[in-house]
């Protein structure tokens, strides 16, 4: 690989945020000062290859320091991390958080999505639009930040040294700071008998780590030691446990197969890039109770032979990364990661990664190709991630939720988790319940509690209901007379729905369904990450389509749109190459074929015209 | 003429394509097995000489028991498979990804491409005249070829054969997200800025003309290019002693683009600049008045040996496995 850069030169700003993260250039090879001795020898090779997965953290660091990404400061990681420009430029241009063009040092990121957008975010964009201008430089309209509790939500980012953040929920109209509430504000459970995975969660202090085991912190791991890693595999087989992340593969036999790879490095990923919208369970988890993350990927990498743990954390949640990384630091420090945790001999230790502003990477092979330093793009499968995972190497990816589980399961038997729920369906289960409700937050149920008795439990619907989305963007639409679905993954399915990653958003009537689905298809369209064309083209059309019967008066040709919807999502369903694109159209369909909107309303002779 | 290098027998697999049994060699692709049993897959994205990226999905098959199609340029061929290449499911996404890519991008260049629509029965104008699309001007930033990439269907063959797959030059990526997503240089500077080097690798592999030699570019927009008039001649490259093989396309005894048999073990398609645009010096038209003269050039009235109209400059062009 023979670098070529043109003459732009990073400023001394930059290059200190740089070298900030990788220490000062050794040579003149990688942009330090260049003297007589560099031309005796020249670096490249593997060795000075192999720290491409340091990219994305060295664009965070000019990005933080300095807002923007200027061509100096991309030539500049390029040069001490030996990667072609035009590649790093790619993977800059990917991630949204990130910014190549010159821009105010702060900036404010005003939630747009699902959720915020069933409590007035509409307005609150029109506030803010008034008061800072037109959309694009020191704001911008932003994906879900998953802070839907607390909704209409936005978050400030101000770069500098050290950079700032801000999360305003629910945004206040002179867009003034407040102080954000304590973790637990989104659990309105906190406190109660009975709850399992959110049962320190506004109990524990979340920056001690005597306060977690004082609260039965590590007895879990003590435990798997003596149970030895397949005697953990085990039971986590034996409790059902089944993902969380929306797949619902079986845990244990996603572990039962990587432990068995012959292959090593074994890595274990923990996916904590929630970005579906509507989703906010896992950042309260990390806020509220960080080390039992930290515990729970312990006993993974213990029962699955991983010494390297990837914690990937969407780069929305700022005060999750904190407390995360200062419970990591302490866990260090005690013991409780290293080489011999403790003093039995295993080594473990987990590395944050942030993402910067991208859906697809909570995708599991995309996830990958993030970490290593690469354009968020899935990967075809097969190979699965077990076999050939993070860079090459048999992987264990699973979703902060699943993680949170297995301390218990293993503190009480997987006998006894397994009665707990409903069929196949055991354990209990976290809902983000937000919407039209009086209460909105994390909700743990058992599985098979019914969806009316959830909205019960969140203080009902606040309105006359309309519709719930369960699943989120990538999820479906249920009508006010199927309220009594078991939330089971085989409940939902006899219906048609999903659970996926456990939203649960409610719409009152005063809610404009239309521009609901204009907002996920405008997710998806945003969020495809281009590679396939199903996809990619196909969200593009389906918003068009959906924009045109939006249009008012009606348009004569609506059934021809929906028919031409009703192609692509079958072909978006059926050949694109990830579940972004293969669910893009999920939740449309629900509410044309559930919903009926489209199918008659707004024009009287339409009704006239249609059979019934 | 090639040679194929031996290579340690493999066991044969068994499967079924369209209810036809078919053994493939172990590692074999669906596409390998569909060959085998004579059904024409289309492909876009696929290249002989890369590893499948499988992102342009015109070749899904119906696999059984699997939950989605699957892409038979990619996907293993594995003993018992039962592949349908021509099911409701599989024809229904690949007429609606080829309605997705007209609709979208320019296929005027794209081989066989309206073909397969008519076979398809796709109707890219369906969504109407606002439909999204890539159309922009060409770049044309150097002399030697042309990224129109109003015609690009964004395959990655260009960036796979630029960076680690062949030249490891890396001059070119994916930048951007979605359907925003373009092939582009760093801060989409002109390639003349780039690390391009020019040695057309890229324009070898683009399944669609968006990558095309400058030559037939002009030739195009003249209404000159003509591919029933060329010829094509493969022949040994004479700058170095490697001993690449080219094929020169000729048009008019002229040579308009110059390319390499893929399965040529020196290349395997790909050449370096001197091979690929190196070629002027072969046709150059002489000078007005030629310095030195005998007197037999002067006694000749079909005049110099060296002008146009002769058939030495080209000669090494003349057609033979056309």
């Amino acid at each position: 690989m023979d670098l070529r850069f043109r003459d732009a030169e990073p400023s001394a700003e930059e290059r200190a945020a740089v070298d900030a993260l990788l220490g000062p250039p050794p040579t003149g090879w990688e942009g330090g000062p260049r003297t007589e001795e560099d031309l005796r020898f020249a670096a490249g090779g593997h060795a000075a290859r192999d720290r491409r997965d340091l990219l994305l953290p060295a664009l965070h660091a000019v990005n933080d320091r300095v807002g923007w990404i200027s061509e100096g400061a991309l030539d500049y990681v390029c040069r001490r991390l030996t990667v072609p420009p035009a590649e790093a430029y790619g993977v800059a241009t990917f991630y949204s958080l990130f910014s190549l063009k010159p821009r105010p040092a702060r900036v404010l990121h005003v939630c747009t999505d699902l959720a915020c957008q069933a409590r007035g975010a509409g307005a609150v964009r029109r506030t803010v639009e008034e008061t800072l201008g037109p959309p694009g430089m020191s704001w911008q309209p932003s994906p879900c930040l998953g802070l839907c509790e607390r909704a209409p939500a936005a978050l400030a980012l101000e770069a500098g040294d050290p950079p700032k953040t801000a999360v305003h929920g629910p945004l206040a109209p002179d867009l003034t700071e407040r102080e954000e509430p304590p973790a637990e504000h989104a659990v309105p459970q906190a406190g109660q008998a009975g709850l399992v995975l959110l049962r320190r969660v506004g109990a524990v202090d979340p920056a001690s780590l005597d306060d977690y085991r004082a609260q039965g912190g590590y007895a879990a791991l003590r435990h798997a030691f003596r149970l030895g890693p397949a005697g953990v595999i085990r039971e986590v087989l034996d409790s059902g446990l089944v993902g969380r992340g929306g797949a619902a593969f079986p845990t244990g036999r996603k572990w039962e197969a990587a432990a068995r790879q012959p292959d090593h490095p074994h890595y274990l990923v923990c996916n904590a890039d929630e970005s579906e919208p509507g989703t906010f369970k896992d950042r309260v988890i990390m806020e509220g109770d960080p080390y039992a993350l930290v515990e729970a990927m312990t006993i993974a990498a213990y029962a699955t032979g991983c010494r390297t743990g990837y914690l990937y954390i969407r780069g929305e949640y700022p005060r999750a990364v904190r407390r995360m990384s200062h419970a990591v630091a302490v866990a260090r420090s005690r013991g409780l990661l290293g080489d011999d945790i403790l003093g039995r001999g295993f080594a473990f230790d987990i590395e944050i990664r942030r993402g910067a502003g991208a859906y697809i990477c909570g995708e599991e092979t995309a996830i990958f190709n993030s970490i290593e330093g690469y354009r968020g793009e899935p990967r075809s499968k097969p190979p699965f991630p077990v076999e050939k995972g993070l860079f090459g190497k048999p992987t264990v990816v699973n979703n902060v939720e699943t993680l949170v589980n297995v301390p218990p399961i293993l503190l009480g038997g997987a006998p006894a988790y397994a009665a707990t729920g409903a069929g196949g369906s055991t354990g209990t289960k976290l809902f983000c319940v937000s919407g039209a409700v009086a209460r909105p937050g994390v909700y743990e149920v058992p599985f098979g509690a019914t969806l009316r008795e959830l909205l019960d439990l969140a203080g009902g619907a606040s309105g006359t209901l309309r519709a719930v989305l369960l699943g989120g963007a990538a999820g479906s639409f249920v009508r006010p007379d199927e309220l009594d679905v078991p939330l089971t993954f085989e409940g939902t399915r006899a219906i048609g729905a999903t659970l996926g990653s456990g939203v649960v958003l409610a719409l009152d009537e005063s809610v404009d369904l239309a521009g609901i689905l204009l907002r996920i298809a405008e997710f998806f369209r945003d969020e495809s990450c281009g590679q396939c064309v199903p996809c990619r083209v196909g969200t593009v059309r389906q918003e068009e389509a959906l924009h045109r019967l939006n249009r008012r008066p009606a348009p004569i040709d609506a059934a021809a749109d929906l028919a031409l919807l009703r192609e692509v999502g079958r072909a978006m369903r059926d050949a694109s190459i990830c579940g972004l694109g293969q669910t893009a159209w999920n939740a449309v369909e629900s509410a044309v074929d559930r919903l009926g909107v489209f199918s008659s309303p707004s024009p009287s002779s339409s009704r006239e015209a249609s059979p019934s | 003429m090639s040679t194929v290098p031996l290579q340690p027998p493999r066991r044969l697999i068994e499967i079924t394509v369209d209810g036809e049994e078919v053994r493939v060699p172990e590692g074999a692709t669906v596409l390998d097995a569909c060959a085998a049993a004579g059904k024409d897959v289309p492909t876009l994205c696929y290249g002989d000489t890369l590893t499948p990226k499988n992102a342009c999905r015109v070749c899904v098959v119906e696999v059984e028991g699997s939950r989605t199609l699957a892409p038979a340029c990619s996907r293993r061929a594995e003993p018992g498979m039962a592949v349908g290449t021509a099911t409701e499911r599989a024809r229904h996404s690949r007429k609606v990804v080829l309605e997705l890519l007209a609709s979208s991008t320019d296929l005027s260049t794209t081989p066989r491409a309206a073909e397969w629509i008519a076979e398809y029965g796709a109707r890219p104008e369906r969504f109407g005249p606002d439909a999204a699309s890539v159309a922009q001007p060409p770049k044309v930033d150097n002399d030697l070829y042309v990224r129109d990439y109003a015609k690009c269907i964004l395959c990655y063959k260009c960036v796979d054969a630029c960076g680690d797959q062949w030249q490891n030059t890396f001059a070119i990526a994916v930048a951007g997200r979605g359907f925003d997503a373009t092939i582009s240089t760093e801060h989409d500077a002109p390639l003349t800025d780039s690390a391009c080097v020019y040695c057309g690798n890229c324009v070898e592999v683009c399944p669609t003309g968006a990558l095309s030699f400058k030559t037939e570019f002009d030739m195009r927009a003249a209404g000159e290019w003509d591919e029933s008039r060329q010829s094509r001649t493969t022949t040994i490259c004479s700058y170095c002693g490697v001993g690449c093989n080219l094929t020169l396309h000729v048009q008019d005894n002229r040579i308009v683009k110059v390319g390499s048999p893929h399965d040529n073990p020196v290349t395997h398609g790909n050449l370096c600049i001197k091979g690929r645009f190196g070629y002027q010096h072969v046709q150059n038209v002489p000078r007005a008045e030629p310095t030195v003269l005998s007197s037999a050039d002067l006694l000749d009235p079909a005049g110099p040996a060296w002008g146009p109209s002769s058939a030495s400059s080209a000669g090494g062009a003349a057609p033979s496995d056309g």
